[in-house]
């Protein structure tokens, strides 16, 4: 839709620039809100979650009393707020204890929602040993067959995907590679840990891999879903007829791989050039030019002394 | 070389020192490289029970080493001391986060200039300034030949003598930008298929017709326009049949009327007729609706029989709940 009312500033404009639908789509955003009441746990887990998933993440720290699985439109409102469209919310009430929803936006409105239980936390800091750099792209595994067993598994396989995969990259340092996510599902429950890769020597190119726990581990069981029908979901699965790239003038790169750039100048004035500084090359003032100073800062005075005395 | 290669090839799978990168069951580990993401299986669900974590190392350390060797087959490029690698494309299909963008509409001068063949002239962005000598943006801050800084206009030939040049530069800058923008106005209104208000509107006229009466006097003394037609919205005077007069108008007039009652016809308002339809039909599938729900009178008995008037358990909060009895 078009704007009826223009953005004043250029910072406004860019602004709303940056939230604009786009053929190549930037990393979604990722928004951790809580509900009215919560755990520890609760907190604790958005937190972590937050923290791995930090450049591309918003921490709402307020409570908020909402409820996703009965009305959205405060989830659309919030994430719209934050111009992201993956969100994670936490709450914690008797009936659902340490509860976890994660969901998927499109064009503003609700997509996919699952409701998860927290059944078993261990947090980031309870596990002794170095941890990966954060904003790193994980590499992600997902295990057991019940994720194969209905469309409605792979659903939640492919909303997990989308909500763990990390910055949208198309290339990547090998050197990076150090942070695993899995994803195990074993009747009904969902396991996920987070180890961090060690490369050993192995004897080839290819280094052997070894993981270490890193925290946070979670067990999840599944509680309230809500999916989005074929059509809303198909109509999100469209993809965009590439544009041509424009090209980007005055940038080229040579055989090294070196990044060289052509910038235009205006002439340069070398009468204005400084060169090393010598007493004797200093221009003095001209006298008749000091004496037309002198004279105006002593008529400036004799006016402020006429004022003073008049006060 | 051959027999070299076997020996170094079997030290390294035998000797249990050195680890290797071969992977049990690989064939049963799916890859996306894009996502950087592999798909295992759980075999043994008693063993999983027994040593979760284990296992779930195990797995996951296993897939990731596939995925790993499939990663290091990649070509590879150095860029700054990195080794870098191209991902292949997603094979999952994930959704977007916002729809395709559409494209823009055109306006109507684009639309105009498309249809004529007229292309952009192409200007440069800086221009000769004369009174600096120097080449200055075209507009914008710092332009050249800036007519907004002139402290001096000459008065034209045929203007009045005594008209503020600067003034009627500023009111004309202004009007043309206020121009500016009802255009884009309508260029949104004519994209999104919405009549925009014209200037002839009822809208218009309606406010001439109150400007006209918004005087102490009540528009007695306003000047009328050149062309103007009388009002459609200044309010009408009920006007009476004299009571006394031309008897024949009034005998017509009543005996239409009795012609009318005479034939009986009622005239039909379709639409009203139609709407009372529907509507009735919608009462009686929602009273239809009602009765199949409701159980049989029989069963109700039994029920009431059965549990008798519901006992309230204490509920609710526990602070209150004693006073709240009282």
């Amino acid at each position: 839709m078009q704007r009826i009312v223009k953005p004043k500033t250029q910072q406004g404009r860019r602004a709303l620039e940056k939230k604009e639908p786009k053929i190549i789509e930037n990393t979604k955003n990722t928004l951790f809100f809580k509900g009215g009441n919560t755990s520890n746990i609760v907190t604790q887990v958005l937190k972590e979650w937050h923290l791995l998933k930090k450049p591309y993440a918003t921490m709402f720290s307020k409570k908020n009393t909402t409820r996703p699985f009965e009305d959205q439109s405060s989830v659309e409102f919030f994430t719209s707020k934050a111009d992201s469209s993956l969100f994670m919310f936490g709450s914690h009430s008797k009936k659902r204890p340490n509860n976890i929803v994660i969901g998927r936006l499109f064009d503003g409105q609700v997509l996919d929602m699952v409701e998860f239980g927290v059944d078993k936390f261990i947090s980031l800091h309870e596990i002794v040993g170095p941890k990966s750099a954060t904003g790193i792209k994980p590499c992600l595994v997902f295990s057991g067959e019940f994720f194969e067993e209905n469309d409605e598994n792979k659903r939640l396989k492919n909303l997990l995907i989308d909500f763990f995969r990390g910055a949208n990259a198309e290339k990547i340092s090998l050197n990076g590679l150090e942070h695993v996510i899995s994803v195990t599902a074993v009747s009904g429950q969902i396991y996920i840990r987070n180890y961090r890769v060690l490369k050993k020597k192995s004897g080839t190119r290819i280094p052997r891999v070894e993981l270490e726990d890193m925290g946070p581990s979670l067990n999840l069981s599944i509680r309230r879903t809500r999916l989005a029908s074929d059509d809303l979901f198909k109509r999100a699965l469209k993809k965009a007829e590439l544009a041509k790239a424009k090209k980007k003038k005055n940038i080229s790169r040579d055989d090294l791989g070196n990044k060289l750039g052509r910038i235009h100048m205006s002439t340069q004035n070398f009468g204005k050039l400084q060169a090393r500084k010598l007493k004797g090359l200093k221009r003095k003032p001209t006298k008749s030019a000091d004496k037309d100073d002198l004279a105006e800062n002593s008529s400036k005075k004799q006016k402020v002394d006429e004022e003073m005395s008049e006060s | 070389m051959a027999s070299k290669q076997t020996v170094v090839d079997s030290i390294l799978t035998t000797s249990p020192s050195i680890p290797s990168t071969t992977v049990e069951n690989a064939a049963l580990i799916d890859i996306d490289e894009g996502l950087l993401m592999s798909s295992n299986v759980v075999h043994d669900l008693k063993e999983f029970r027994q040593n979760t974590e284990t296992v779930l190392k195990r797995i996951s350390r296993d897939a990731t080493q596939v995925l790993f060797n499939s990663l290091w087959q990649l070509p590879v490029e150095q860029v700054e001391g990195n080794y870098l690698i191209t991902l292949p494309e997603i094979k999952m299909w994930l959704p977007r986060e916002k729809p395709v963008p559409k494209k823009k509409p055109l306006t109507k001068w684009q639309e105009y200039a498309k249809g004529k063949g007229i292309l952009n002239k192409k200007k440069s962005r800086k221009v000769y300034d004369e009174a600096s000598g120097e080449y200055k943006p075209r507009w914008g801050y710092k332009r050249a030949n800036d007519d907004t800084k002139q402290w001096l206009i000459e008065v034209p030939a045929n203007a009045d003598p005594f008209e503020d040049q600067f003034a009627k530069r500023q009111t004309a800058k202004k009007e043309r930008v206020a121009k500016n923008e009802l255009h884009r106005l309508r260029n949104i209104a004519r994209a999104q298929k919405v009549k925009a208000p014209s200037f002839n509107s009822m809208l218009t006229l309606k406010a001439l017709a109150v400007a006209h009466k918004s005087t102490a006097s009540i528009g007695k003394f306003t000047e009328k326009l050149p062309k103007e037609k009388p009002s459609k919205f200044t309010g009408k005077k009920r006007k009476f049949e004299p009571s006394i007069g031309n008897l024949m108008k009034e005998k017509e007039k009543h005996l239409q009327m009795l012609e009318i009652n005479a034939k009986k016809i009622p005239t039909i308002d379709v639409t009203k007729a139609t709407n009372r339809a529907l509507r009735e039909e919608e009462r009686s599938k929602t009273q239809e609706r009602r009765q199949s729900k409701k159980t049989p009178k029989k069963l109700r008995g039994k029920k009431a029989a059965l549990g008798g008037e519901k006992v309230r358990k204490g509920g609710g909060n526990k602070k209150t709940r004693g006073k709240r009895r009282l």
